[in-house]
């Protein structure tokens, strides 16, 4: 369990483009933050980075724990979800399948699978290829491991994106909820989140 | 190991279905070691003489055949992003990956292999060393490919880089397995052949997960 995520002095290149620089940001159990900023600002990077898949050009990204800091492998192993624009499911394999491979493999089980399918109001469509699924229930299904899965920080990139006005609703309490049991959110948006949640500009103070 | 349990489950009904899966590579198989004898000319005696060779060689091509695609799908759906925040490393991600496809193409091939080195009329006995050899051979085909495969991520050609990349490391255990199976049809000593390709695949298996980790690593950034 993850008690904070401390960014120091962070900064990301991509290619010969300097994205942002000294980004400096510490995130707390029970915490949610949006970043916001233009396209192409380096939103979706710094959520990359966090989950190091990407490497940052300058600064630091630890770790907390319950007890002392948690090695940054370890924490990107165990402690955090990445849920970007291209969600990891295959489209000729079902719903079903996919749901509960991703939430074997990020460490839940086959019962909380379920239950999660049920919170995202997917059993009915559990059977079905993941090709036939609209975007939105696409998007809950990719949606669905983060609660099906128990992991303290979630990185979110346009979460709500394709979602309808019930289902955002219904997020949001999912959100809340995570956040009350002392998870981290930290989303890129444009559309603000239905939570309390402060709010971080990105590419705007460093360059 | 449940974590590699779960991935290596999906990855065979993956590579099970991924274009045509094991069909297309024996299709594939199929279609050299029928049309080959047309091209080389009357002389069935000198056929069956290359007969082995020739067998063995068809598998190495059908082996690559379904490989470049081992990783590109999912890094382009983002799978590799999930695969990567998982509790096994991306080695182990790809040792599940290549086990899956030589269990799902290379193993087939392998059984279809002493089918066709019949065909072509190959003596009965070299039989189980033909099967001995396409299996371990498959295995190395299978992790070698991976390689190819995962050091060709994001580049635009990548199915021409596979080619090029492979087709060198390819050429040890081709030469191997042909000198074991020569050596057992002609009488001659043949073990030194089919330990040196043990020994090959033995290092392919153990070396090239460490390098697919890392263009895959390399690929996400």
């Amino acid at each position: 369990m993850l008690r904070a995520v401390l960014i120091k002095d962070l900064a990301i290149t991509r290619g010969e483009r300097r994205l942002f620089s000294g980004l400096d940001l510490t995130l707390s159990a029970g915490e949610a933050a949006v970043l916001v900023g233009r396209n192409g600002a380096g939103k979706t990077s710094l959520l990359r980075a966090l989950a190091g898949l990407l490497r940052p050009a300058e600064g630091t990204v630890a770790f907390e724990g319950a007890d002392g800091p948690v090695e940054a492998d370890a924490a990107r192993a165990e402690h955090l979800h990445l849920l970007g624009h291209q969600d990891g499911l295959k489209s000729s394999r079902t719903a079903w399948e996919e749901l509960r491979f991703q939430t074997l493999w990020t460490g839940g089980t086959e019962e909380s699978a379920r239950a999660a399918a049920k919170r995202f109001d997917l059993p009915r469509l559990l059977d079905l290829e993941v090709r036939r699924l609209s975007a939105g229930q696409r998007r809950r299904l990719a949606l669905a491991r983060l609660a099906a899965s128990p992991r303290t920080l979630w990185l979110l990139d346009e979460p709500m994106a394709p979602l309808d006005t019930a289902q955002r609703a219904a997020f949001g309490q999912v959100m809340s909820e995570h956040l009350a049991a002392g998870g981290m959110i930290l989303a890129s948006v444009h559309d603000p989140l239905p939570i309390p949640t402060r709010s971080i500009a990105i590419g705007e103070a460093g360059r | 190991m449940k974590a590699f349990g779960v991935l290596l489950r999906r990855e065979l009904s993956l590579a099970w279905g991924r274009g045509g899966g094991p069909l297309l590579a024996l299709t594939f198989y199929a279609c050299v070691v029928v049309l080959l004898p047309m091209a080389s000319g009357r002389a069935p005696e000198r056929l069956a003489a290359i007969a082995p060779g020739i067998a063995w060689l068809a598998l190495a091509l059908a082996a690559l055949l379904s490989l470049e695609r081992l990783f590109e799908r999912d890094y382009e759906d983002g799978t590799l992003d999930l695969l990567a925040l998982g509790p096994a490393p991306l080695e182990a991600v790809a040792v599940a990956k290549c086990l899956a496809q030589w269990l799902a193409t290379g193993a087939p091939l392998a059984l279809a292999a002493p089918v066709a080195a019949l065909m072509l009329g190959a003596d009965l006995k070299v039989m189980p060393l033909l099967v001995l050899c396409a299996l371990i051979g498959g295995l190395a085909f299978a992790f070698l490919g991976g390689l190819g495969a995962a050091l060709a991520l994001g580049s635009k050609r990548g199915g021409l880089l596979v080619a090029v990349i492979v087709l060198p490391l390819f050429a040890p255990p081709v030469i191997f397995g042909a000198g074991a199976l020569d050596g057992y049809s002609a009488g001659l000593p043949w073990t030194s052949g089919l330990l040196l390709m043990l020994a090959y695949c033995a290092g392919a298996v153990a070396l090239s997960p460490l390098a697919m980790g890392a263009a895959c690593r390399n690929a996400l950034d």
